[in-house]
């Protein structure tokens, strides 16, 4: 019985030691040379560096939250208390963003305007990478090239003609002068991610559909779209932080305060006359962020392939 | 063979104009790209075009202009705040863009090494990219201000200033915070990018040139660097781009000021335009920043893959 058990045991103790020898070996090929390395040399070259540098680009988050939390006279007051702690954090500034502003209103204008704006070029970058990849018109690969040009068109050389442009079609001011001008900057980056997903599907599976007598449309719809889900989930989450962030157009067609997205009416209407109240500022920044931060954080492998992969392309 | 396959379906009875505009592969194309060219054209090529028409013009808001010709650009030609926002621009798109790409180059080969916590390491380098530029902006405001600056508190306690620095009062201080900020929110970007295309480097070239007797900097500079040119010149293309044309960030944290020493050309056009109401003068400013685009996107274009040739060349 105790025999029986100890080679249990032993095979179990052999079985991790084999995993064990595995996993070291995927390590030493993984990284390559890096077994030469000895421990202080790996700490003096590599971790040092590497966490002043992670150090430095995740400060500014933590000031945010660490003034967002403040008492007042800790904010202004550096002698008693470090400033890099707080004693006896308050929800105030928290709380008078949250009730005595309507930030909860440009929240969701932020979240109306960036949702429809990112499934209307979702919908228009679908059609247009299928008919790019998969139906070659003629010219196709000339359109192709002009939808990156358009990619390279930066927004600040186009808000001043758009401004008039938005006022001429009677849109001034309202949230669709926004969501129908946000495509032009989401539909040329999805379409070329969306075409090089459509590139991956097998030919093959659309030829036996058209065989059987299906149209494009159906082809479309039941085999290609559910086959580039990733590729549709990465293209989404990239528009809908794009529009998130997106600033000059939202700075100068819409005037209104109740109908300004967060970036903006943060800038503008955060500051009583010449008095930073930093406390809602930065609870207001911070909390601003929370939406890009979820979606990202859910999918961070998909953002990353995205931006990596239309980048390589 | 997939057209093979649409004829085949076409039956000969329904051969009239409907089906056709259904069936025909160019018709088909054509309705398939109607929804992306109908916001491409209405909303990008068309004020592109009106943007370079109204720069010929002295449009002010409320009023449309008559064409007035170049003399918006050569009015701008004597303006010395113009000039100074194109000495600014430059000087901000070369100094952030070259730091940028050592720092986002270093830290790529950082974490392209064997790390504990990798994923979560890359995941939150990755944040000062995809936070809304503006939000980032206002905590530099804060940090730089400059009564209550931590930077400034930090290095007062620590003994190596006396008094605080003004680093938004004075022009170069001014300048050299806002680059700061725009090479803190952009070097995630060019790192990740970076460490895409260094994870396709094949570890046994590094091998063979331990064994051959290479040292760090040869492996880097003739194994890494050359097999990651063609992702370095797409990277900085879009770098250079987008630190040129910046808005927000300056909006957010200078206004152009102190006394327009951080303008750019984009946030000056912005204040003559939109505020100050001189639509002509501000397109004209906007379109005086094509051909400055133009050449940046030429020059690291074609000069990396040029170089890449090159080392095909000596290679082969």
């Amino acid at each position: 019985m105790a025999e029986a058990r100890a080679t249990r045991i032993n095979g179990v103790f052999a079985r991790w030691l084999e995993r064990r020898r595995e996993r070291r070996l995927e390590q030493v090929n993984m990284s390559g040379t890096d077994y030469l390395l000895s421990l202080p040399q790996r700490w003096v070259r590599i971790y040092m560096p590497l966490s002043v540098i992670v150090f430095v680009l995740l400060f500014p988050f933590y000031w945010m939250a660490i003034t967002a939390i403040k008492p007042d006279e800790q904010l202004v007051n550096f002698g008693e208390v470090n400033p890099y702690w707080v004693v006896g954090p308050t929800l105030k500034h928290i709380k008078h963003l949250l009730f005595d502003t309507p930030y909860m209103h440009w929240m969701w204008n932020t979240m109306f305007i960036a949702m429809v704006a990112t499934v209307l070029s979702l919908i228009a970058s679908v059609l247009a990478a299928y008919a790019i990849v998969r139906l070659r018109y003629r010219g196709a690969q000339w359109v192709g090239g002009a939808i990156f040009l358009a990619y390279l068109v930066p927004t600040s050389i186009l808000f001043i003609p758009l401004s008039l442009i938005v006022v001429k079609y009677g849109l001034w001011d309202t949230p669709w002068a926004l969501i129908l001008t946000y495509p032009t900057i989401l539909i040329p980056f999805s379409t070329w991610l969306l075409m090089g997903y459509f590139k991956t599907i097998p030919f093959e599976l659309e030829e036996c559909a058209l065989i059987d007598g299906a149209s494009r449309w159906q082809i479309l719809t039941k085999i290609v779209l559910p086959l580039a889900g990733p590729g549709l989930i990465s293209a989404g989450i990239f528009c809908f932080t794009l529009c998130w962030n997106e600033f000059i157009y939202a700075l100068t067609f819409l005037s209104s305060p109740a109908k300004k997205t967060v970036p903006v009416a943060i800038l503008s209407e955060m500051v009583d006359g010449d008095v930073y109240r930093w406390g809602a500022l930065m609870a207001g920044a911070l909390f601003g962020s929370i939406p890009v931060a979820l979606v990202y954080m859910f999918f961070v492998n998909h953002y990353v392939s995205a931006m990596t992969g239309a980048v390589k392309e | 063979m997939a057209q093979a396959a649409t004829a085949s379906v076409t039956s000969d009875s329904d051969y009239g104009l409907w089906s056709r505009l259904k069936q025909n592969r160019n018709w088909l194309g054509f309705w398939y790209m109607l929804p992306a060219a109908g916001f491409l054209i209405l909303f990008l090529a068309y004020p592109l075009g009106l943007g370079i028409w109204l720069s010929m013009t002295d449009a002010k808001i409320g009023r449309p202009g008559v064409f007035v010709g170049l003399e918006n650009f050569t009015w701008l030609w004597d303006d010395s705040v113009f000039w100074l926002s194109v000495f600014n621009t430059l000087l901000y798109t070369v100094v952030a863009s070259v730091i940028k790409f050592a720092i986002g180059l270093y830290l790529a080969i950082l974490l392209n090494n064997h790390l504990p916590f990798k994923a979560f390491i890359r995941a939150i380098v990755l944040l000062p990219f995809i936070v809304p530029t503006v939000l980032s902006a206002i905590a530099f405001l804060w940090i730089f201000d400059p009564q209550f600056s931590i930077i400034s508190w930090t290095l007062r306690s620590m003994g190596l200033i006396s008094a605080n620095i003004d680093f938004l009062g004075d022009p170069w201080h001014a300048r050299i915070s806002v680059i700061g900020a725009n090479i803190w929110r952009g070097v995630p970007f060019v790192a990740i990018t970076l460490l895409a295309g260094l994870q396709t480097v094949s570890p046994s070239l590094y091998e063979a040139a331990t064994i051959d007797g290479a040292n760090r900097w040869q492996m880097f500079r003739h194994i890494t660097y050359p097999l990651l040119t063609p992702i370095i010149a797409v990277v900085m293309t879009f770098s250079v781009l987008f630190t040129f044309t910046d808005f927000q960030l300056i909006w957010a944290i200078t206004r152009g000021g102190p006394v327009n020493a951080t303008h750019l050309m984009a946030t000056l056009s912005y204040q003559r335009a939109i505020l100050g109401g001189y639509l002509g003068e501000g397109a004209a400013i906007s379109t005086a920043m094509i051909p400055f685009l133009l050449v940046a996107i030429l020059i690291s274009w074609f000069g990396l893959q040029r170089r890449k040739w090159q080392q095909g060349e000596a290679n082969g």
